[in-house]
């Protein structure tokens, strides 16, 4: 058997080549079962007896909401794993992250609203779950503009690594605030312990959606992680040009 | 759909608004980002002769 070397791939530039390859893997996928995950929600899952048709907002909003939490704490750990073995392309990752996690918790603040008003007669409260989400964009928020803000792009990448990882206690408490507070929000659909609270085709549509968006996020991560690599080494190779 | 017709459908059961209203959402948001994330790389394409595959992966 060949042995595959991994050590080469924490490089950047061995590692461009390598995502290119992998894309196209994670993109197809997620397009073919963002259009099954809708079939289902939509021609096969029933009405729902309590909520209607209103509960079908569910196929965005879970995923989503699943998402928003899951990447930032993969952000976290990539860019505690830049800072701490000053590993150059975990830190990009960390940035190429940080805005499809960004892009999914806006998704499931505005998905919430509209799912509360019909249900809770209110677009937003500020309890437990909604607040700690709201903060949550707010890390994203912060990482993004903090990295913007710097210059030294290693200088940012420790910055934004130190935040990053700072709010990563935010996460439990989004998941564990329905169960710690009073909360209009209801429970956990699925469960790490335990039966989910729904079944059959409900069940399905949700987890092929959460399937699209986990595929999707991770191919258009790649897509910029590839534009950051060479956004990175151009502006190094520009600035050593002009010293020369 | 579960045999109703597509009006019935589209009402959504008095919902419409909400239940469509989120996918536009979404659609919106994960369109832009891809739209956004195309420009990034066409820029860069631009700003690097067109070279992106060049630029780093066959050094």
């Amino acid at each position: 058997m060949a042995k595959i070397n991994w050590y080469k791939y924490a490089s950047p530039a061995n590692f461009y080549p390598l995502a290119g390859k992998l894309i196209p893997w994670f993109a197809i996928p997620a397009a073919i079962l963002f259009v099954v995950g809708l079939y289902v929600g939509f021609f096969v899952a029933p009405t729902d007896f309590q909520q209607g048709d209103a509960y079908r907002i569910i196929f965005i909003h879970v995923p989503a909401a699943w998402l928003g939490m899951f990447l930032y704490v993969l952000m976290a750990a990539y860019a505690g794993i830049g800072w701490a073995f000053n590993a150059r392309l975990a830190s990009m990752m960390a940035s190429s992250i940080a805005i499809t996690g960004a892009m999914f918790t806006f998704l499931s603040l505005a998905t919430g609203s509209l799912w509360g008003k019909p249900t809770w007669g209110t677009w937003w409260v500020w309890d437990a779950r909604l607040t700690s989400t709201l903060i949550l964009m707010f890390l994203y928020i912060g990482f993004i503009s903090l990295q913007a803000a710097i210059d030294d792009p290693r200088r940012a990448d420790k910055a934004g690594a130190v935040l990053a990882i700072v709010g990563v206690i935010n996460v439990p408490i989004i998941y564990y605030s329905v169960q710690w507070w009073n909360t209009l929000h209801q429970g956990a659909t699925i469960r790490i312990l335990g039966k989910p609270t729904i079944a059959g085709p409900m069940l399905a549509a949700m987890l092929i959606m959460l399937a699209a968006c986990w595929l999707y996020s991770v191919a258009v991560v790649l897509i910029r992680l590839r534009t950051i690599i060479v956004e990175r080494e151009h502006a190094a190779a520009t600035m050593s040009e002009a010293r020369a | 759909m579960n045999g109703r017709s597509w009006s019935d459908f589209l009402s959504m059961g008095g919902y419409a608004f909400y239940v469509w209203g989120s996918y536009l959402v979404a659609l919106l948001a994960i369109g832009g980002e891809v739209a956004l994330l195309l420009r990034r790389k066409k820029a860069l394409l631009e700003r690097t002769g067109g070279t992106i595959d060049k630029e780093v992966g066959n050094k």
